[in-house]
C-alpha cells in the first residue's frame, strides 16, 4: 500500500514535481559522495596506521569504552528508524505521528551527544588524550589510535549536530504548516541522517571492537 | 569590434549600462546592493564571483611582482628569506584556490551553463548563492592570515613543517582553504544536477556544447576530489590545534601520508583548472574558424577520460619523496597515458582550424595562444612524468615553468578569451577590438618572455623557492622579470578597455559573432529568466555549415576531388 505524497511545493527553477524530486535526491547523493570521500581520507590513514602497528592499535583500542560506544550505536540506529518513520508519516500526511517521530529522533540524537560527552569526560579522567601528561601508552599504534579516536569522533559529532539542526528544521516547517508540501526536504534530510549513522556503524567496530 | 550584423544592432546610446526605454534585462531587475547580494540569479552570482576573483587575482599578482623584483638580482637584497617564503605561499594559495579553481567555472560557467542548455537557472539557485558566500568567508580567513603576517609553508602545506615547525598563520589559511573547498563542492553539485535535469527539449547529451561538457567533467572532479583536501586540512588543523600527532614521526605518524592526501586532491585540481579552459577554447575556435568542431565525440570522451585518469596520477608529485619504485613506475605510466586524451584535444583543435575561415579576433588570439602554450606545458609535463628526468628536474624552475604554462598560459589565456568572447552577451556592450587584440599579444609575448627562461633555469639546476641564487643564473632571471612587466601590461589592459566599454561601449547585438549556441539566441544581456520563449534544440552543436559543405567562404575549387 502506498499513499501518494501531498502535492509538493515547487521551487525555482523547477516546473514539474518529479523533476524537482529527482534533482533534490540526486543533488543530495552527490553531496553524500563528497562525504564518503571525506571520510575515505580518514579511513585510508586509519588503515595504514593499523597495518603498521596492529599490536599497539589493539592495546590502545582496549581502553575504549565499549559500553558507552555500544549504547550510542543503539541510540543512533534507533534514531535512523524514527526518522524514517517520520519521513513516511510526512508523505502520508499523518501530521501527529510525524511530529512525534521527529521529536523522538531529536531526543535520540541529543542523547547520543550527551553519552558521547560522558564518554569524553571518562576518557579525559583516564588521561586518554595523546598530549596530556599521564597518557598511559608508549606504543606508537596506541598513540595513533587515540589520535584517530578523538579526531574522528569529534568530526562525527559535528556532522551529527548539523544533522540535528536539519531535523529540528523539519519541526519548524511543521509549525509553519508547510512540511506536508515540502516532504522532499524531509526525504533528503533523512538521507543525510542515514549517512551519518552509517559512518558511525563503521566507526563502532573500528574504535570499540578491535581491542577485544 | 564591428561586424556586419546591422539588422539586430540596437541604438548606440551610451552611459553606464544604458538601456532602451522599457528594456528589461537581468541587470535592470533591482539595482540596489541588496538586490545583488541576495540574488539567486545565476547571472548575478557569476558577476559577484567575477568581481571577487579579479580582486584576488591582483592580490596574488602583487605578491608575484615582489617575487620577480627580488629575483632580479642574485643577492637576497629586497626581502628576507622568510618574507620571500611568505610571498610565494601567498601567491600560490591565492592564485590556486581563490582565482584559478573558481575562475572559469564560477564566472563563465555560472553565467553560461544554464543559458547554453536552455534552462532558467541552475538546479539549486540558493546553494549557488551560498557557494559565493562561502568563498567570501574563506577569502576573509585567508586575507586575515595574510594581514597578520602570512604563511611560510608554500601552497602545498607539507608536513611536518606545516604541523610542527612553522611559526606562521597556517591554521587560519588551512581553515580558509577548507571553507573555500565547500564553495567549489557546492558549484560542482549544482552543475552536475543542472546538466542532468535541466536540459531543454531536444538538448540531448551529444548535442551539448563542449563548454557544458567541460563544466560537467570539472564538476565531477570538484565533487570527488575536494573533500579529500578538506580532510587533509582538517588533519593539519587537528595536529596544530589539538596536538594530535597524526603526521608527527616521533609519535609514529607518517608525514608522507599528508602528501598522498594532498596530491589526491591537488593533482585532479590541475584538471579543475584546465578542463574549463578546454571548453572555452573549443567554443571560440569553432566559432572563429566558422567550422564544426572536428571529432566532437572524441572531444567529449577525452574530457571525461582526463577527469577519471586525473585521479590516478597523483604519485608523480612524489617520485623523490620516498615512495616504492613500483608505485612510481605505475604513476609514471598513468601520467603518460593521460597525455593521450590531451593530445587528442590539441589534434582536434587544429583539425577544426584546418580549412576554416579563420577570423583573428581578440578571443581567437587568446584561444590560439592557449593551444600553443598548453601544448608546450603538456609536453614538458611528459618530461616530469618520466622518473629519471624528474629526479633531475624535481623542485627546480623547470617545474615552475611547466605548471605556469598550463595554469597561466593555458587557463588564464582561456579565461581572458572567454571573457572577451562572451563580454557582449554578459554586459550588452562591445569593447575595443584593437585594444583587445593588442592585449592578447602582450599577454602571449609577456608570458613566454617570463616563463620560457625558467625552463632553462630549471634545466641548469636552479631550485625553486629560494630568494637568492648563484650569479650565473642572473641573465635568465632578469629576462624572466622583464617579461613579467610585459605580462603585467597584458593583464592590466583589459581592466581599462573592458571597464571603458561598460560606460561608453557600443550596444552589442544579440549575436555579435554569428555564433551557434542557445546563449546567442536570447537578448544581450539576457532577461532575468534567460529566455522569453524557451528554446527547442533541433541540431547538433556547432552547425556552422552543412555536413557536406565547406565552412564559411572557403573556395570551392580548393576542395579535394572526390575519389
Amino acid at each position: 500500500m502506498s499513499v501518494a505524497p501531498p502535492t509538493p511545493m515547487l521551487v525555482e527553477p523547477f516546473e514539474q514535481a518529479d523533476r524537482q524530486h529527482e534533482a533534490m535526491v540526486f543533488g543530495l547523493w552527490l553531496f553524500l559522495a563528497t562525504e564518503i570521500l571525506f571520510f575515505g581520507g580518514f579511513f585510508f590513514l586509519y588503515a595504514v596506521a593499523r597495518l603498521q602497528d596492529p599490536g599497539g592499535f589493539a592495546v590502545g583500542g582496549h581502553k575504549a569504552n565499549l559500553l558507552l560506544g555500544t549504547i550510542n550505536t543503539v541510540l543512533l540506529m534507533s534514531s535512523s528508524a524514527t526518522l524514517t518513520v517520520a519521513e513516511r508519516a510526512i508523505k502520508a500526511e499523518w501530521r501527529r505521528a510525524a511530529r512525534v517521530a521527529i521529536v523522538a529522533t531529536l531526543i535520540l540524537g541529543t542523547a547520543f551527544l550527551a553519552v558521547k560527552g560522558f564518554e569524553y569526560h571518562e576518557d579525559l579522567s583516564e588521561h586518554l588524550f595523546p598530549t596530556v601528561p599521564g597518557f598511559p601508552f608508549t606504543a606508537v599504534g596506541a598513540i595513533r589510535f587515540w589520535s584517530f579516536y578523538w579526531l574522528i569522533t569529534l568530526i562525527h559529532a559535528v556532522h551529527l549536530t548539523i544533522g540535528l539542526a536539519f531535523v529540528a528544521r523539519l519541526l519548524w516547517l511543521d509549525r509553519l504548516g508547510t512540511l506536508g508540501p515540502r516532504w522532499m526536504v524531509a526525504e533528503v534530510t533523512t538521507l543525510y541522517w542515514h549517512l551519518v549513522d552509517i559512518v558511525w556503524l563503521l566507526l563502532w567496530p573500528l574504535l570499540y571492537l578491535i581491542g577485544r | 569590434m564591428k561586424r556586419d550584423d546591422g539588422a539586430t544592432m540596437r541604438s548606440d546610446d551610451t552611459g553606464l549600462l544604458a538601456r532602451e526605454p522599457g528594456e528589461r534585462t537581468y541587470l535592470t531587475e533591482g539595482t540596489t546592493l541588496r538586490s545583488w547580494l541576495l540574488s539567486t540569479d545565476h547571472k548575478r552570482i557569476a558577476i559577484l564571483y567575477a568581481v571577487s576573483i579579479t580582486m584576488f587575482f591582483f592580490i596574488g599578482g602583487a605578491a608575484a611582482t615582489v617575487i620577480r623584483l627580488e629575483l632580479f638580482t642574485p643577492k637576497g637584497d629586497l626581502v628576507t628569506a622568510d618574507t620571500y617564503n611568505r610571498l610565494f605561499t601567498l601567491h600560490g594559495v591565492i592564485m590556486v584556490w581563490f582565482f584559478l579553481v573558481p575562475s572559469i567555472p564560477a564566472t563563465l560557467g555560472n553565467f553560461l551553463l544554464p543559458l547554453m542548455i536552455g534552462a532558467k537557472d541552475v538546479a539549486f539557485p540558493r546553494l549557488n548563492l551560498m557557494s559565493w558566500y562561502l568563498y567570501v568567508i574563506a577569502g576573509c580567513f585567508t586575507l586575515a592570515a595574510l594581514l597578520l603576517g602570512g604563511v611560510d609553508t608554500g601552497w602545498t602545506f607539507y608536513t611536518p613543517f606545516s604541523t610542527l615547525y612553522s611559526n606562521s598563520y597556517v591554521l587560519l589559511a588551512a581553515f580558509g582553504i577548507f571553507v573555500v573547498g565547500f564553495s567549489s563542492i557546492a558549484t560542482g553539485i549544482n552543475f552536475i544536477a543542472t546538466v542532468h535535469l535541466l536540459r531543454t527539449k531536444g538538448m540531448t547529451w551529444m548535442r551539448l556544447p563542449l563548454f557544458c561538457w567541460s563544466m560537467y567533467a570539472t564538476s565531477l572532479v570538484m565533487v570527488l576530489a575536494t573533500p579529500v583536501l578538506a580532510m587533509a586540512m582538517v588533519l593539519i588543523c587537528a595536529e596544530r590545534l589539538l596536538g594530535l600527532p597524526i603526521f608527527d614521526p616521533r609519535a609514529g605518524g607518517d608525514p608522507l601520508l599528508f602528501q598522498h592526501l594532498f596530491w589526491f586532491y591537488s593533482h585532479p585540481a590541475v584538471y579543475i583548472m584546465i578542463l574549463p579552459a578546454m571548453g572555452v577554447v573549443s567554443e571560440i575556435i569553432a566559432c572563429e574558424a566558422r567550422r564544426r568542431v572536428f571529432g566532437y565525440q572524441f572531444m567529449v570522451y577525452a574530457m571525461l577520460v582526463i577527469a577519471v585518469i586525473g585521479f590516478l596520477v597523483w604519485g608523480h608529485h612524489m617520485f623523490v619523496s620516498g615512495q616504492s619504485p613500483f608505485a612510481s613506475m605505475i604513476f609514471s605510466f598513468l601520467s603518460f597515458v593521460i597525455a593521450v586524451p590531451s593530445a587528442i584535444k590539441v589534434f582536434n583543435w587544429t583539425g577544426t582550424l584546418y580549412r576554416g575561415t579563420i577570423r583573428f579576433s581578440a578571443p581567437m588570439l587568446y584561444a590560439l595562444g592557449f593551444v600553443g602554450l598548453f601544448t608546450l606545458g603538456g609536453l614538458t609535463g611528459l618530461f616530469l612524468a618520466s622518473i629519471p628526468v624528474d629526479v633531475h628536474l624535481s623542485d627546480t624552475y623547470f617545474v615552475v615553468a611547466h605548471f605556469h604554462y598550463i595554469m597561466v598560459g593555458g587557463s588564464v589565456s582561456a579565461f581572458f578569451g572567454g571573457l572577451h568572447f562572451w563580454w557582449p552577451k554578459i554586459t550588452g556592450r562591445l569593447y575595443s577590438e584593437t585594444f583587445a587584440r593588442s592585449a592578447a599579444l602582450w599577454l602571449f609575448f609577456g608570458f613566454n618572455f617570463t616563463f620560457f627562461p625558467q625552463f632553462i633555469l630549471g634545466y641548469l639546476g636552479m631550485p625553486r623557492r629560494y630568494h637568492e641564487y648563484p650569479p650565473e643564473f642572473q641573465v635568465w632571471n632578469v629576462m624572466s622579470s622583464t617579461g613579467a612587466v610585459v605580462l603585467a601590461v597584458g593583464y592590466l589592459m583589459p581592466l581599462f578597455y573592458l571597464g571603458y566599454s561598460l560606460f561608453y561601449g557600443e550596444r552589442a547585438p544579440d549575436n555579435p559573432h554569428q555564433a551557434t549556441g542557445l546563449e546567442w539566441t536570447t537578448t544581450s544581456p539576457p532577461p532575468k529568466h534567460n529566455f522569453l520563449v524557451f528554446p527547442v534544440v533541433r541540431t547538433e552543436a556547432y552547425a556552422y555549415h552543412d555536413w557536406d559543405e565547406a565552412p564559411g567562404k572557403a573556395d570551392e575549387t580548393m576542395q579535394d576531388e572526390r575519389a
